[in-house]
């Protein structure tokens, strides 16, 4: 059965390992901090200025001073610091962050992104997602792997505005754990009950089935 | 010590025309200058350029500003959460230009600092390096972008002293500090306005070499756009 975003989550939530600074961006990525095991270190940034994001506050402790990117009330962690967004985007920028995951409208099979703008819709911005997908090293996609149309969101080549071009490493959807390789899409792991054949007829761009292909574990 | 207050916000945007640049810290509505964006709305400047991460929402914050039609220009990164800016953007009676995060702050860095430019990885192969210069470091391809120009910084700190000095809380950091000394003219509001001394000078965040005036704030609404909550469990 395919995943729902939960569930995408928290097969995310396995590559986050021990030590890691990890930037979440908005959507099914903001879930993945639910799963991360409690035995390994791992601190979240937000972009707007904090190293050692908790959870929501209670109601009543919230603090109009304490917001992540997404704007919503958090909390500060033992160990949490604050800093300018200067600061922000130079710790992304020098690749301090090791992990960004964020969500995407496309992906194409070359790595590029689009993710912000879709023509003669109300545009909202990039925010710091051009940043993040321009310097990161390990960028991992969490996203369904069609649209409400039911169009491929695995593309040859993205059809809207791009974000950044050849950056995303790895990709997990719905229906399976792709890697983004330099001759297209690898499937790495099918979602439990998925089929090669489904995950092939949901898949524009050009993806690479070697052996068998194993279960998602959960 | 060389003193930087102002008696009051309308001594503080004392110089303030129509056309001119402002840049605006905050994020979202966290950290925004309340009383330096209601003394321009009582202003009623016009044709002004913002450069702000945000433009805030329908009722409070840039969003103010844009109700009575001040603003001709934002320069943003991310303007959702705004139906009158939707509107003015699709009608085109406001010009937008959206550019990286990081790319916001690095352009007023560059402006505090005095570095003319710089070159950023954030936009290459998309259309916000169009027509932009590019240039490659060690296979890697960069954007170069300008240093912003601005005729005022408004920014807001937690506390400050007389010699203008900054301190910031929590996330309301943002983009005030790398504002701060990146226009002609820096205007820092403060919540506590303290004598010199009282800051101890290691846990100053701003130096108040890069403020020209400061005062202390009245009637911080500090709202909330997101209140999200946890159970109890």
């Amino acid at each position: 059965m395919a995943l729902d975003k939960n569930g995408i989550a928290q097969r995310i939530a396995k590559e986050v390992k021990d030590g890691y600074y990890v930037n979440l961006g908005i959507g099914i990525p903001t879930l993945v901090a639910n799963f991360v095991r409690d035995d390994i270190e791992v601190e979240f940034q937000s972009e707007n200025g904090i190293l050692g994001m908790g959870p929501f506050p209670f109601e009543g402790e919230e603090d109009p001073d304490l917001i992540n990117a997404g704007k919503q009330t958090i909390t500060a962690l033992p160990g949490a610091s604050f800093f300018d967004s200067a600061m922000s985007f130079g710790m992304i920028r020098g690749k301090h962050v090791h992990l960004t995951i964020l969500g995407a409208m496309e992906v194409a099979e070359n790595g590029d992104i689009a993710n912000w703008k879709i023509p003669g819709k109300m545009v909202k911005g990039m925010g710091g997602a051009m940043d993040l997908v321009a310097s990161a090293d390990n960028i991992i996609v969490a996203m369904m792997h069609t649209n409400k149309a039911g169009q491929s969101k695995l593309l040859k080549r993205c059809t809207l505005p791009l974000t950044g071009v050849g950056c995303v490493t790895k990709i997990v959807t719905n229906l399976a754990v792709i890697e983004v390789t330099k001759d297209g899409f690898k499937l790495l792991e099918r979602a439990p009950g998925v089929s090669v054949a489904e995950i092939e007829q949901a898949t524009e761009g050009k993806l690479i089935v070697e052996g068998d292909i194993p279960e998602m574990k959960l | 010590m060389i003193r930087k207050t102002v008696e009051n916000v309308q001594e503080a945007l004392k110089g303030v025309e129509d056309g001119m640049t402002f840049m605006l810290g905050g994020f979202g509505l966290s950290g925004i200058p309340e009383n330096a964006i209601s003394e321009l709305v009582r202003l009623n400047i016009k044709e002004l350029t913002c450069i702000s991460n945000n433009a805030g929402v329908d009722d409070f914050g840039l969003g103010l500003l844009l109700h009575k039609k001040q603003i001709k220009k934002m320069v943003s990164s991310y303007v959702g959460e705004n139906e009158e800016f939707e509107r003015q953007m699709l009608s085109e009676e406001l010009d937008v230009e959206l550019i990286p995060q990081g790319t916001l702050a690095a352009r007023c860095q560059a402006a505090q600092q005095g570095f003319p430019a710089i070159f950023t990885p954030a936009g290459y192969g998309t259309e916000v390096a169009e027509g932009k210069e590019i240039r490659e470091f060690d296979g890697k391809m960069y954007v170069l972008e300008r240093a912003f120009k601005a005729d005022f910084a408004f920014v807001k700190a937690w506390k400050g002293d007389k010699a203008g000095n900054l301190i910031f809380k929590g996330t309301a950091r943002n983009f005030n500090p790398v504002m701060c000394g990146s226009a002609k003219i820096t205007v820092a509001e403060v919540e506590e306005l303290v004598e010199p001394g009282e800051l101890d000078p290691n846990e100053i965040h701003i130096p108040g070499i890069f403020v020209q005036r400061v005062f202390e704030g009245k009637n911080y609404e500090k709202r909330i756009e997101q209140r999200t909550f946890r159970q109890k469990s």
